[in-house]
Order: C-alpha cells, then sequence, then structure tokens
C-alpha cells in the first residue's frame, strides 16, 4: 500500500508538469484548430535557456521561469504572426507539415549550436527528498509542482475573468461569432500560441533539474502532449488538466507493477481505453 | 426620403460569387439613419450573404459598401464592429460554454463600449427581463427563444449605431415572434439604424420605413413597407395571396 501511495504521490507531481504541456496544446487548437507539432521543441527551448541561464549567469532553474515565460511568450507570438498566421485557412496536411518543419529547425539549430550531447543540471537539491508519512518526495519534483499550481490558477482566473481570456475562449467555441463580437481572431491567435509556447517552455524549465537535457527530447512530449490532449478533450483547459494528472499517474503507478519498461504501455492502453467508451475525449464534445 | 444623399449605409452594384457560384448580381441598398430596412427574398436569394458583406465575414469582388462616406473594402470584421455596425447573425451563435452575462460581456468587448458596459447590461435587462433570471446560465442550455433574445442583447452591448439582424424570428414561437418585432420596433425608437432580413415578410414590411425584395442575388423591387405590403408581386410571392 505504501508503495501504491509512493508512486500515485509521484504521478501527481509530474502530471502536474503533464498539464501544463497539455494545456498549452489545447489552448492553441481551441482557439485556431492548428494542432502544434512544435509543441515539445517548444519544450526544449526551455530547458535550454534554463540551463544557459543557470551554467552562465548561476540563476536557480525555479527562479528563471520568470525571464523564459516572457521571453517564450514572445517567440511564441512571432511564429504565430509570421508562420502560423497565414495557415489559418489551409489544409490540415499544411498547417501539420508548416509546425512539423518549424519543430525541426528549432532541435536542428539547438543540436547545430550546442551538439547533441546531453546536458545535466545539477542543482543542490537535484536529488534531495522529504520524507511525509513515509513517503518520500523529491524536493525538485514538489517545487515544481508547487509553481505548476500557480501558473494553473493564475491562467485560469485569466480565462475566466479577464477580457482578453474570456476572448480568447470565445473565439474557441465560434470564430465568425467572435469576429462579430469586434474580436481580433488573429490577434486571439498570437497571444494563444504565445501562451502555449511559454506553458510548453515553463514545463520544460521545471523539469530540467531532473531530466537529460538534448536536442531531440521535445519528440517524446510532443507525442505525450497530444495524448493528454485527447485524452481530457481536444480544446478543453480543464480536461487536459485532468488528463496531464492522469497521465502522470498512470506512468508512475505503471512503472512501479510492471516495471518501468511498460509504463509507456500503461499509458496507451488507458488512452485507448478512453478513446474507446469516450471517443471524444473526457471532457470533449462528440461533433454532431 | 433620397438614397444618394445623408445615406448612413450605401451599397452599389455589389457582387459575389461564393467560388464559381455567383450569388449577389449587382445589388443596391440603401440605409438612411433612424430608419428600419428590410431586406426581404425566399432561401437563398443572398440575403444573409449580403449582411456578410456588410461586416466582411466575406469579402466582395465587385462594387462599393460606403458607411457614413467610408468604404468598408480594406477593413476586417473586428474594424466594421469598431465603427459601430453590429450584426446579429443567423443562427444566434450564442457561445455555448459561456454563462449569460459572459456572452453580453463579449458583446461589448472593443474597448471602446466597455465603459458603458453596466449600463448597457441595465438596458439588456429591461428588454429582456428574461435574461435576467438566466444571468449565470450556460448560452447553451437556453431555449431557442431565449438565445434569439440573447443574440439581440449581446449586439446591442457595443453601442451599435447600424443594427444588421439575420432572421430574428427563426424558429419562434408565434407569441416571441410578434413580442421580438416589438423589441426591434423599441430599439429603432431608442436612435439604433436596423436593416433587418427575414423570411416572415409580412411583420417585418409592418414595421420596417422600406424595404426591398431580394430574388436569386438581384434586388427587384424597392419601395416603402407599405407600398411592398399591397405589391401584387410582393403579395403572390411571399404572402400567399
Amino acid at each position: 500500500m505504501e508503495i501504491f501511495f509512493q508512486s500515485l504521490i509521484s504521478g501527481i507531481l509530474i502530471g502536474g508538469v503533464y498539464a501544463l504541456i497539455g494545456i498549452g496544446l489545447t489552448i492553441i487548437f481551441g482557439v485556431m484548430r492548428v494542432i502544434n507539432f512544435a509543441h515539445g521543441e517548444l519544450l526544449m527551448l526551455g530547458m535550454y535557456a534554463t540551463y544557459f541561464l543557470h551554467a552562465v549567469f548561476h540563476i536557480d532553474p525555479f527562479v528563471s521561469i520568470v525571464i523564459t515565460i516572457p521571453l517564450m511568450f514572445l517567440y511564441g507570438a512571432i511564429l504565430q504572426k509570421i508562420f502560423i498566421n497565414r495557415i489559418l485557412d489551409a489544409l490540415p496536411q499544411n498547417q501539420i507539415l508548416l509546425t512539423i518543419g518549424l519543430g525541426l529547425i528549432m532541435s536542428n539549430a539547438v543540436m547545430l549550436a550546442f551538439t547533441s550531447d546531453y546536458k545535466i543540471l545539477t542543482t543542490t537539491y537535484s536529488s534531495s527528498s522529504v520524507t511525509l508519512f513515509g513517503i518520500s518526495l523529491s524536493t525538485p519534483l514538489m517545487i515544481s509542482f508547487a509553481i505548476t499550481a500557480v501558473i494553473t490558477a493564475a491562467l485560469y482566473w485569466f480565462l475566466l475573468k479577464t477580457d482578453t481570456g474570456q476572448a480568447i475562449r470565445a473565439t474557441a467555441q465560434d470564430r465568425e461569432a467572435a469576429r462579430l463580437m469586434g474580436i481580433n481572431v488573429k490577434r486571439m491567435s498570437i497571444i494563444a500560441f504565445g501562451l502555449g509556447s511559454a506553458l510548453a517552455a515553463t514545463a520544460g524549465a521545471l523539469i530540467s533539474p531532473t531530466y537529460y537535457i538534448f536536442p531531440q527530447v521535445g519528440s517524446a512530449f510532443t507525442l505525450k502532449a497530444f495524448v493528454i490532449t485527447v485524452l481530457g478533450g481536444m480544446g478543453s483547459v480543464v480536461g487536459a488538466t485532468l488528463g496531464g494528472v492522469l497521465i502522470g499517474v498512470a506512468e508512475s503507478t505503471g512503472g512501479v507493477y510492471f516495471g518501468s519498461g511498460w509504463k509507456e504501455v500503461v499509458v496507451f492502453v488507458l488512452f485507448l481505453l478512453v478513446l474507446l467508451f469516450k471517443p471524444a475525449g473526457l471532457f470533449g464534445k462528440s461533433r454532431t | 426620403m433620397s438614397a444618394s444623399n445623408g445615406a448612413m449605409l450605401s451599397i452599389t452594384n455589389l457582387d459575389f460569387s461564393y467560388g464559381d457560384l455567383k450569388v449577389l448580381w449587382g445589388v443596391g441598398l440603401t440605409v438612411n439613419k433612424g430608419e428600419i430596412v428590410t431586406l426581404v427574398g425566399s432561401n437563398g436569394a443572398g440575403k444573409s450573404t449580403l449582411l456578410k458583406n456588410i461586416s466582411r465575414l466575406v469579402k466582395w469582388a465587385a462594387g462599393s459598401v460606403m458607411f457614413e462616406g467610408e468604404d468598408l473594402s480594406r477593413l476586417e470584421p473586428h474594424d466594421v464592429v469598431a465603427r459601430g455596425i453590429i450584426h446579429v447573425p443567423e443562427g444566434r451563435r450564442i457561445f455555448p460554454e459561456m454563462t449569460v452575462m459572459e456572452n453580453l460581456r463579449m458583446g461589448s468587448f472593443p474597448k471602446a463600449c466597455r465603459p458603458d458596459r453596466e449600463r448597457n447590461v441595465e438596458r439588456a435587462f429591461s428588454l429582456f427581463p428574461r435574461l435576467k433570471e438566466r444571468e449565470k446560465q450556460l448560452g447553451g442550455t437556453l431555449s431557442g427563444g431565449e438565445q434569439q433574445m440573447l443574440a439581440i442583447a449581446r449586439g446591442l452591448m457595443a453601442n451599435p449605431r447600424l443594427l444588421l439582424l439575420d432572421e430574428p424570428s427563426l424558429g419562434l414561437s408565434p407569441l416571441l415572434v410578434k413580442n421580438i418585432f416589438q423589441i426591434i420596433t423599441e430599439i429603432n425608437k431608442q436612435g439604433v439604424t436596423i436593416l433587418l432580413i427575414e423570411q416572415n415578410v409580412y411583420q417585418s414590411l409592418r414595421i420596417a420605413h422600406r424595404g426591398y425584395v431580394l430574388e436569386t442575388g438581384r434586388v427587384v423591387l424597392t419601395g416603402t413597407g407599405n407600398d411592398l405590403l399591397s405589391d401584387n408581386h410582393v403579395k403572390k410571392a411571399f404572402l400567399g395571396m
């Protein structure tokens, strides 16, 4: 039982980070019906930014997000303005090609600049842990979960209470009606991609003390983001939040009970089961 | 009423096609300040398409649309809203997962109308007391009639100078239809100019100052509401007389 709780809690802690990745992807999809296949690469850039801020300026990875977040928001906004806004009315396959291409450019540019060597960001607390009620909790995972919770709460507040946040939700629910409200949907798309990019990069920053950092790290996370988003229901922020935690728990408990080689299998079996019984995802609306 | 001078909205020789399908053929129409103008015609005549051209959801091929002397051809939909032209689309298009209040707030999204938000919410609730009772309910859970009230109320949130109404009575009960037409008249009396599209030809010509009849993308008849009501072609084609 102790092992179960141990893996459950670890799963929830890492699930918070997964939720950030999924929320970013789902906001982008909601607002412009484009699946961002460069999502993992944005996370990878967040990891590298965090790594260099730590290596060069000795800024703690959990502190440097105050630099990484605005920087990556801007980066995402520029990508949207220059590239993605042009293909909003294009065929889905062309949109997929564009975001995959952008992702390839990012990962290869990083490989060219910093080689494909694995980098490790070591902090004094990287491998420390706290024991609570017989459950050992990794310190960096706990800090990252706390940050995740604050950011997610701030994001919910933004989407629910501010005019811009409401306009983003309105655009996601009915793009044409949103235009008739005087909402500049291209501007909303820029904000949405900036947000998605900043959230992915934050996730990258938060896991950088516990993960290897290398140029191709993104692809696994793009897949994960996609699974989380589909599981929760494409376009649903609540769905992505819970989907992220669910995937974290499935991975962690699966790893403990079936061996770490099987944890991905557990995740995808769960994923297929949800799609079998609820094809639109946990919080998705079936298209009628 | 002179069509050329002092027209708030003037459309001349407008051509529009969806791909190879030409929908509007040299359409001309004017709306003067303070008027209710109605555009009637059967399904597929191009009525909704004309409104979408005015609000710039679609871009016309030839001709012009001028609003208070300004050419709309270079504007995006959100610029048109900023000029005070508000389009209440066919099918209500309520944001289904937002509450009634949030839907109303979205109606006053442009920065210039936000200071008047509370006053406009009050106005919306006094025109449609039903919406006040439903304030916290999600738009998607309202009945068809309530959604139509919300769509019109949302359109009023941005201080419209010209309101484009697309089939506001569609799918409503006879009692509610009567109510909606009274409210449209009331809104007009409060100083909002209205361009109304309707399949309820009789009711809309009764409240309109002037009307246009659109058939297969062309204006075939125009006149005052009363003239059109007594016109033989209108009687035969639309009123079943």
